[in-house]
């Protein structure tokens, strides 16, 4: 009936009843959660977000609640990491040095990694395009509306899926790619690996049906004459990283699914007897986990690509290089996945393709950062906070870049692999590279979003903190790595090590500085929120000057539909050649507007998904069927029976919504077009 | 940019510090053959991207200071978008950079194969110490073929005399590594990998696995001696005065969970006990991988014409010598 809440090897509560951390978390969580749902019934909110937010399918909407997600996600996975940080600035001695014992030790980072991949930078990767892609290509909405919406909420089951691992049962202690034969049965029995295999599981599905979307909304969905060599930049990077999710995740999925046939029927893939050979699973998650690098890592470069030019009033340097090294990069990083085990002893060959490989693809990634440079190159530079955290880049990549390529030279990787100055290098592309990127992103294009822009001062102190606590956090890492120190270490021996291990703790806390100060910005919007009930009053369009897409046309926010009348595009960088020749147009006649209705549908999936997943962790085989049963039905009565003929904004609705925004445009000292 | 000079001018110092404090950053200040070409390697490479990063680095702080918005004498080229000349260096310099560490990367990728003995021992026709070497949880097993010892979490190795170790693990992988004497190398299940290292100078080196492998991982560690020719035959007959013996039985017992394991020393070893925990055969009435394997092949084509069986000969245990 409760399938392994009776088995008490499966330790179901056993962390909350020994662990005070747990304990604390999952109260503070609770507390956080009662709190919010009061706050909601009493102010009467659950109508407004069961209309407007959970069964939308207005893609800026869904945009939104990927970043909130994300956010959050962001907070719990630097909770972790700070956690660690403290952990192994005092793990000198043995076992027992510290506070957290290896068992909670090895979960950490094995949630840490997943969390911030899977769960922060996806997301955060789907709520920007989300937001930005349709406005940019000119589109009313994705081009399945649905999709998207379902896609939203499996993504959430899967995050949630993996925080209830915090306190029923326990996570899995076998790092972020889960090597067997410590992932199978053999090596970890209790309830980890499982949780770890469903929430990629769902987050996988998620991702390749929202890949999907992306892919068909940029290809079918743009607005006339604007041709595959008149794309932003972003939405370049954005279809080159949908098509690479579409090409790895079904790798993932299918190697998760044969390690869950190990663990769950008795197969033998990956395990030691029987035939098996774990070699297989580490090409194939790494066959995945290259790509999926560059998936984060690309628009990530596309969203330099528009923030640059913006903040150096100039058009972009070297567009069509910028597009050709993105293809190249499409291809070349099949073709690299070996480098991450040089150490398998491959051979001359093997080791000798794939070390030349992965220094070839630093070529294009080399090239775009002069594409950067030479943007600024005789600009007009102003430093507000999205440049700033562009420059911060820029600055902080190519030193990524650099250690990359180190390890790329693969008898010099047989000293690098493993050690923390692999740990340091992966950060250093990560968080310099990926989340500087995409922070640039959100406050680029928050006035977007809300109308108002993020606060300036405080923007600007996290972007130090960001930075500096970057650099302090993680350079004594890439010393440690030199000195010996291998990644995920409980505790060590040596006490040289401990000063290093202090300053990337202090480094850690500087960036946690920068984490409160992006929450204080965001708590002044919500605010402005509060103070205006809810309803953004519509402003100006163009809060930035020198802005030079399609998004900045509109109304910061922008009406449901985006566009009233679909703009045409002859030429790149549309908005700022209308800008610049005075072809906006002021349309004064609107017609009818066709959208999409909202459904549940995707919210029902989500949380029987949610509930199979975790009856599927804790082998409840009734409850499985029934929610397995219950999504499948949920699908087929939405094809049946849902509402897909949409409704009508009427031409009187349209007229009212613009006149609006033309009025914020006057007021906002905008020259009457 | 006040700020950013200061962190840089921190940052620096610190690097420079643990640099120069030598003997620390295990890395940089090799003992070994190979670990020695791997440092002149991260520093060459080191050097070479630093020539391209450092001008990128001061360049994006130049420009941001230079074309700030406020100099409003300074050129402005809004349109200026294409230029086949900045194109051009743009892709050849990195394309140039890459084609020399290209070439030191095949090179040394096939001087300093892990699976091929080292050219320094062939020159002086140095017969190799023969060590196998087995990674349990949470142990490391050093076994001695030619002298028909053992020992947990030890390894002794005359100095200048080249090492042939083969690695191969229990349960889980893990990875064999000694930063004063270079190269990681997996040791996997099943699996028979094969690793040279030679130190060139008497010293204790730590030792650890360096892939997580679970619960006991970080105690994982090891001490390399390396010592004269004298101290090591000293060594040996120490281990060979050892109760202890390594038979099937007491491996067995080995292969269960512990952590933090002192060194113990086995003065006798099955002969054949490395060969059987490759092929997973250590367990009484347990077939052999490599047998299963044959029996396989013989039922089908492909098997027979594909097969390379030629792991027996390769890890098969020599004659004791003496
Ligand atoms: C914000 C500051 C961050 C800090 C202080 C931090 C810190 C750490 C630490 C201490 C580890 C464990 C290193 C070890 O094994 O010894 C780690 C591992 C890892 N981190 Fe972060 N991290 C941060 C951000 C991120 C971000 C943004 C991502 C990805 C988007 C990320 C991805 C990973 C991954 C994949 C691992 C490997 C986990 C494993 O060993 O399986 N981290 N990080
Ligand atoms: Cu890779």
């Amino acid at each position: 009936m409760f399938g392994r809440f009776t088995d008490p090897t499966a330790e179901a509560f056993s962390a909350l009843q020994h662990e005070p951390i747990v304990l604390y978390t999952v109260l503070t969580i609770m507390v956080l959660g009662i709190l919010v749902f009061t706050v909601i019934t009493l102010c009467g909110w659950w109508g407004t977000l069961w209309r407007n937010w959970i069964t939308t399918v207005d893609h800026k909407r869904i945009g939104i609640m990927y970043v909130v997600l994300a956010l959050v996600m962001l907070v719990r996975g630097f909770a972790d990491a700070l956690m660690m940080r403290l952990h192994q600035a005092m793990a000198l001695g043995n076992e027992s040095a510290g506070y957290l014992p290896p068992d909670h030790y090895d979960q950490i980072f094995t949630a840490h990694g997943v969390i911030m991949i899977f769960f922060m930078a996806t997301p955060l990767l789907f709520g920007l395009f989300n937001y930005i892609l349709p406005l940019q290509i000119g589109a009313r909405d994705v081009a399945f509306p649905f999709l998207n919406n379902l896609g939203f909420w499996i993504t959430f089951a899967g995050a949630v899926l993996i925080n209830i691992s915090l306190g029923v049962g326990n996570f899995g202690r076998v790092g972020w790619l889960a090597y067997p034969p410590l992932s199978e049965l053999s090596g970890s029995p209790d309830t980890g690996v499982d949780y770890y295999l469903w929430s990629l599981q769902l987050s996988g599905i998620a991702t390749t049906i929202s890949a999907i979307n992306f892919v068909a909304t940029i290809i079918k969905m743009r607005v006339s004459g604007m041709t595959m060599m008149k794309l932003p930049v972003f939405c370049w990077t954005a279809l080159v990283a949908n098509v690479l999710i579409l090409m790895i995740y079904p790798v993932l999925t299918v190697a998760l699914a044969l390690l869950i046939g190990d663990r769950y029927l008795g197969m033998h893939f990956f395990t030691n007897d029987g035939g098996g050979n774990p070699m297989v699973w580490i090409n194939y998650v790494w066959i995945f986990g290259h790509p999926e690098v560059y998936v984060l890592v690309l628009p990530a470069f596309g969203i330099l690509s528009e923030v640059v030019p913006t903040f150096s009033s100039k058009c972009l340097f070297g567009y069509t290089s910028m597009i050709w090294a993105i293809l190249v990069i499409l291809v070349l990083s099949f073709l690299v996945w070996a480098h991450h085990f040089f150490t398998m002893g491959g051979g001359i060959s093997v080791n000798t393709f794939f070390s030349v490989a992965t220094m070839v693809i630093a070529v294009p990634t080399g090239v775009k950062i002069f594409n950067w440079l030479f943007t600024m190159y005789k600009g007009r530079i102003r430093l507000e906070p999205p440049m700033l955290w562009c420059m911060g880049m820029i600055f902080t990549f190519v030193g990524g870049g650099l250690t990359g390529v180190m390890l790329s030279i693969a008898p010099a990787d047989w000293q690098f692999h493993n050690s923390l100055f692999l740990v340091a290098h992966f950060h250093h592309t990560i968080i310099g590279g990926v989340v500087f990127a995409y922070l640039a992103g959100l406050v680029y294009w928050f006035p977007k979003a809300f109308g108002i822009k993020l606060n300036r001062a405080l923007g600007i102190a996290s972007f130090w903190c960001w930075f500096i606590g970057f650099y302090f956090s993680f350079f004594p890492l890439y010393i440690l790595g030199l000195m010996g120190a291998t990644r995920r270490l409980q505790h060590y021996i040596e006490p040289s090590w401990q000063p290093y291990f202090i300053i990337a703790m202090i480094g850690a806390l500087i960036i946690a500085l920068g984490i409160l100060f992006t929450v204080l910005q965001l708590l002044l919007v919500v605010w402005y929120g509060i103070k205006h009930k809810g309803r953004l009053p519509v402003r100006e369009n163009d809060p930035w000057g020198d802005t030079r897409t399609l998004e900045w046309s509109i109304s910061s926010p922008p009406p449901p539909y985006n566009f009233a009348i679909l703009p045409s595009v002859t030429t790149l960088d549309a908005y700022w050649h209308m800008k610049t020749e005075g072809t906006q147009c002021k349309p004064t006649r609107f017609s009818r507007i066709h959208m999409p209705s909202n459904t549940s549908a995707g919210f029902w999936v989500g949380i029987l998904a949610l509930i199979l997943g975790f009856a599927l962790v804790w082998h409840i085989w009734w409850l499985v069927a029934f929610s397995f049963i219950g999504v499948i039905s949920v699908i087929i009565l939405h094809s049946f029976i849902g509402d897909h003929c949409g409704y009508y904004l009427s031409a009187m609705e349209v007229q009212k919504t613009e006149d609006a925004f033309t009025a914020a445009y006057l007021k906002a000292g905008g020259k009457e077009i | 940019m006040e700020n950013l000079k200061k962190v840089l001018g921190i940052l620096s110092v610190l690097t420079l510090m643990s640099l120069l404090s030598g003997c620390d950053v295990a890395v940089l200040s090799p003992t070994g053959l190979v670990a020695k070409a791997q440092r002149d390697l991260i520093i060459i490479s080191l050097i070479l991207m630093l020539c391209i990063v450092i001008p990128i680095m001061f360049a994006v702080i130049f420009f941001a200071i230079k074309y700030h918005a406020s100099k409003k004498d300074t050129e402005y080229l809004p349109d200026w978008g294409i230029s086949h000349k900045v194109e051009f260096f743009m892709w050849s310099i990195p394309i140039c950079v890459v084609s020399i560490l290209a070439m030191l990367s095949a090179y040394f990728t096939y001087k300093y194969e892990p699976s091929k003995p080292l050219d320094y021992a062939v020159a002086t026709d140095n017969n190799p110490l023969r060590i196998n070497a087995v990674a349990l949880e949470w142990k490391w097993l050093f076994i001695y073929p030619e002298y028909g010892i053992a020992t947990i979490n030890e390894i002794y190795a005359p100095t200048g005399r080249q090492v042939a170790l083969q690695l191969t693990a229990q349960d889980t992988i893990n990875a064999f590594w000694v930063p004063k004497l270079g190269s990681v190398l997996y040791a996997m299940p099943q699996m028979n990998a094969k690793l040279h290292l030679l130190s060139e100078e008497n010293g204790r080196f730590p030792g650890m696995s360096a892939n997580y492998s679970g619960d006991g991982f970080a105690g994982m560690h090891f001490t390399w001696h390396s010592v004269s020719n004298g101290d090591f035959d000293n060594w040996v007959s120490r281990v060979r005065r050892s109760g202890n013996q390594l038979n099937y039985v007491t491996y067995l017992e080995l292969t269960k969970k512990s952590k933090s394991n002192p060194v113990t020393y086995f003065s006798g070893v099955d002969r054949d006990l490395y060969y059987r925990v490759v092929n997973r055969c250590v367990a009484e009435g347990s077939k052999c991988n490599e047998e299963l394997m044959r029996l396989a092949a013989a039922r089908s084509l492909w098997g027979e014409l594909c097969s390379v069986f030629d792991v027996r000969e390769s890890i098969a245990p020599v004659n004791i010598r003496e």
